[in-house]
Parts: C-alpha cells; structure tokens; sequence
C-alpha cells in the first residue's frame, strides 16, 4: 500500500500578541514604542505521521491537544511554521459541514457551488446531484432557500455532498453526531461504505466508542505532541488511562 | 510616453520570465475555473434575488444617477462640456467598474473566512471573482450607455467597437489592486475604511464629472500620474470622439495595468499563507 498522507516534523506556532493588534495607528504606536510582543504558541510540536491509502485513522486527545491544527494542515488549509505536509488526492472537508454554505441561495443552487468549492464541475455535479438529494431526503426542499432549513437539514445536505463526491481522503472532525438517530445510523453506514471502497479516512472524535468500533489505528496527541501511534484498542485504552 | 514604453517592455519581459511560474499554476486555476463562475452567478442571484425588477436594475440604476448628475453638472454648476450626459456615462462606466471591483476585492477574503478556515481553496480566486462580477455588472451598464446615445442622437461610431480594450486594461489594473488591497486589508482592517476615503478623493482626481482641460496645467501635470485618467479618456476617446488612441497612450495604459498586476501578485503570494492566521 502507498503513502498518501506525509506529515514530517510539522510545528505549528501561533503569535499571539496579548492584545491583538490589528489596526495601523496601534501597530504603528507599539511600534515606535517598542512594544510588539508576541508570545507563542506552540499548537503542533514535531508531529510526524504517516497514513497509508485505506488507512482508517482516529485522532484521539483532550480540547486543545492540536487536532484540528493537524487537520487543517493535511487538508491545506494552513501551512506548517516548520516541517513539511505532503498529500495524495482529493480530499473532502468534513471539518465542519455545511462549510461554504451560502445561507441566501437554495438547497440546489448551494449543491453545485459546494462542488465547485471541492473542485467539481457542474456535469461532475449533476451526476451526483440526484443521489445528494436523495441520501439526505431533500426532495421537497430543493429550491428553498438554506435559511430556512433546521440544522439537522443543513447538516444532513452538507454530509451527504462530502460523502458523495467519493473523495480519497475523507476527514470527520466530530460529525457523525448529526441529525436523528435514524440519520446517524445511516451516516455510519456510509462512511463504513466508503471505508469498504478504499478512501482513507481520518476521524476525530471524543466517543471513544465510536473510534474503536470504526478505526483500525490511532493516535493520541496531547498539548501538540504526538504521545502514541498504533493500535486502535491499545492507543484508547492508554488515552483513557492516561487522560 | 517613452517611460510608458520602457515599463510595459520591463512588465512584459518579467512576465515571460515568470511563464514557467505561471504554468505549474494553470492546472489547479483550471479545476477551479467551475468554483470561479459558480461564485459570480452566485453575487448575481444573491445582488438581485427578490426584487421586482431584477438584473433591470444594473441598467436603471447608472440611468438615473446619470440624470441626477447631468442636472447638476450641466444646468447648476455649468461644466460647459458638449453632450454632457454621454460625456459622463460614458466616464462612469469605466470608473466606476474599477471602484466596483476593487471595493469588493478588498472584503473578498475576509468575507469568504468562514470558507477559507474549513476549506482549502485557492485565495485569489475570490479577488478575481469579484472582478469578474464587476465585469459582469459593467456590461449591463454598458446598455444604459448605448441607451443613452440613441436617445440624444449622439453618433455611435465604428470605432466604439474598440471599448473592449480600455475595458480590459482596466480589468488588469483592477485585478493588481484588488489582490493588493485583500491582502493588506487581512492585516490591517484600517484599509478599508482609508480606501472609501481614498475612492472619492480618486473621483475628483480622475476627470468623470468634468473635462481634463478645464484644470490649471500643475494639476494636469499631478494627474498624469493617476492610470484612472488614461482609462477614462480612452473609453470617451473611442465611444464618444471616434478616435483611436495612439501607442504611446496605449502604452501608458498597459504599463499601469502591469505594473498593477505584477505588483499585486507578487504582494499577495508573499503574504497569503498568514491570511489564515488573521481571519
């Protein structure tokens, strides 16, 4: 099996300044003044990591350890202060769903501009277009506006374009506890679908439960360093212990 | 003349040096080239979504400021210009175009965060995006434009055909600004409220309500500088005079436009990965 994902050494460092400056007149005040501090902070430390094509790979750690940072850089989002990330193929954002969604424009006209945020074309989309729909049971909703949707709507409109478009790389940042239950039922469904069809998946989640019953591997990070690296059971177990 | 020579044969040689740079650019351009169009036909639907008359508006609306202004300009303040409504709209329409575009660049990236943080998308498409709508809005305007010439019997001549050509100079130089502006802007939020100052000082520097000649030769000599004049006066100079400017003035033109651009590039790539950390 290749590698698709490389993290080597990344380091992510925050400035932060104790009070933002973001204005000319203060950073040009502070700075005459001699006043530009910044402290850092460091939100990934030398992580190394790498994820194999149809790798299932949970990302266990406490609120702040750096997981969403680590996210951010394998899906391109943000840069590395140091180290280096390097990616094999498409790559869906789970991160938050519903992302880029645009709150004025219809259930239909928010599908084909999701897809072109991922990089699709409006035929690669109307292909999907029906299946999008119906796996998120939108049929009477597609030209009202998003506005007007529940949450449980959006979110399920957003999952099912992230899922659809069968992208390599799939990663799930807290987002399988959407919707009913009968729609987190069938979310693991298809998320065990696409795990079955050889997309890689990261999944960061904090039910322990649900990183077992859907990983194979893991990885534990705590305060930006990477604390272990193996076994799904094994990984959970010392997380648990440890936390 | 000469220096307007010298600097779009310095801006083009850059560029065919930088031809390898652009293309490892092109394949991820292209792929995007679907998100591009997606997020104008966006601005379009959401400017007019649920008002009466619709995209008409892009056509009504520089129709009645052209009235208002007229009578103020040449009845009140009597410019002494021939034809002024043409001589205004015809103005407006390109300056206006590259306030439009580049107003809307510069909150284009802090506008579309919540994307940018989840997403990783190319940022300078959504500076272009906006200068592709503006596009878009300057072509409807361009009806009233035509409109407004049957209706005074001003002759539109064959060389009105050329207009594209101060459109696209002005695309350029409005595409170097506005990746300037979205980039400085992330860093400093005082650009934007410093820019609505600078864009009406830019309206009195550049000769849309009244005619070059009437200022005192310094002033002259002052707005040389500003591209906004060259842009404007070749639009009048093709639609309303039926002139064809001459290479010298197109050089000056293109050479503003680049000098925009490669600036704008080379601003926004240096700084576009902290964009993130500002959002």
């Amino acid at each position: 099996m290749d590698t698709i994902i490389t993290v080597k050494q990344a380091t992510m460092r925050f400035k932060v300044s104790k009070d933002k400056v973001d204005s000319l007149k203060e950073y040009v005040i502070r700075l005459s003044k001699r006043q530009l501090y910044f402290e850092e902070f460091v939100a990934l430390d030398k992580v190394d990591l790498k994820v194999k094509r149809g790798d299932i790979l949970g990302i266990v750690g406490l609120n702040g350890s750096g997981k969403s940072t680590l996210l951010k850089l394998i899906s391109g989002i943000m840069r590395p202060t140091e180290g280096s990330v390097q990616r094999i193929g498409t790559i869906s954002p789970l991160i938050e769903l519903g992302a880029g969604f645009n709150v004025d424009l219809t259930a239909r006209e928010n599908v084909f501009l999701n897809g072109a945020v991922l990089g699709f074309t409006r035929r690669q989309m109307l292909e999907r277009y029906d299946r999008i729909i119906d796996f998120a049971e939108l049929e009477d909703f597609q030209d009202i506006p998003i506005k007007n949707f529940s949450s449980g709507m959006t979110a399920r409109l957003g999952f099912s374009i992230a899922t659809t478009i069968n992208p390599e790389i799939l990663i799930i940042d807290e987002i399988l506890s959407v919707g009913d239950f009968k729609f987190r039922q069938k979310s693991e469904q298809r998320i065990q679908e696409l795990m079955q069809s050889g997309s890689t998946v990261l999944l960061v989640s904090h039910s322990i439960a649900q990183i077992k019953k859907l990983c194979k591997r893991a990885i534990w990070l705590d305060k930006g360093k990477k604390i272990m690296d193996g076994e799904v059971l094994e990984v959970c177990d010392a997380y648990e212990a440890g936390a | 003349m000469i220096a307007g020579t010298a600097v779009t044969a310095t801006c083009l040689i850059a560029f065919v040096i930088l031809i390898p740079q652009i293309k490892r650019y092109l394949p991820a351009f292209l792929q995007y080239r679907s998100l591009l169009f997606n997020l104008v036909s966006k601005d379009i639907k959401i400017k007019y979504r649920r008002s009466v008359l619709g995209l008409l508006w892009s056509v009504l609306q520089p129709l009645f400021i052209m009235l208002i202004v007229s009578a103020v300009f040449s009845h009140i303040l009597r410019v002494g210009v021939e034809n002024y409504p043409a001589f205004y709209i015809t103005g407006i329409l390109i300056f206006s175009f590259i306030i439009e575009s580049t107003s809307l660049s510069l909150n284009s990236i802090s506008g579309s965060a919540s994307l940018l943080k989840k997403v990783y998308i190319p940022k300078y498409l959504f500076p272009l995006e906006k200068c592709l709508f503006a596009c878009v809005n300057m072509l409807f305007s361009l009806i009233a434009v035509v409109f407004v010439y049957l209706i005074l019997g001003t002759p539109l001549h064959l060389t009105g055909l050329l207009l594209p050509i101060p459109m696209f100079y002005a695309a350029v130089f409005s595409v170097g600004l506005g990746l300037v502006l979205s980039a400085a802007v992330m860093f400093f939020r005082d650009v934007s409220h410093l820019y609505a100052i600078w864009t009406t000082a830019w309206m009195y520097l550049t000769p849309v309500l009244y005619p070059l000649d009437i200022l005192p030769g310094f002033m002259q000599a002052i707005l040389s500088f500003n591209p906004l004049v060259y842009y404007v006066g070749y639009a009048r100079d093709v639609m309303l005079y039926g002139v064809v400017p001459d290479f010298g003035t197109n050089m000056i033109c293109i050479g503003f436009a680049l000098v925009s651009l490669i600036v704008g590039i080379a601003v926004f790539k240096k700084t576009q990965d902290d964009f993130i950390l500002h959002m």
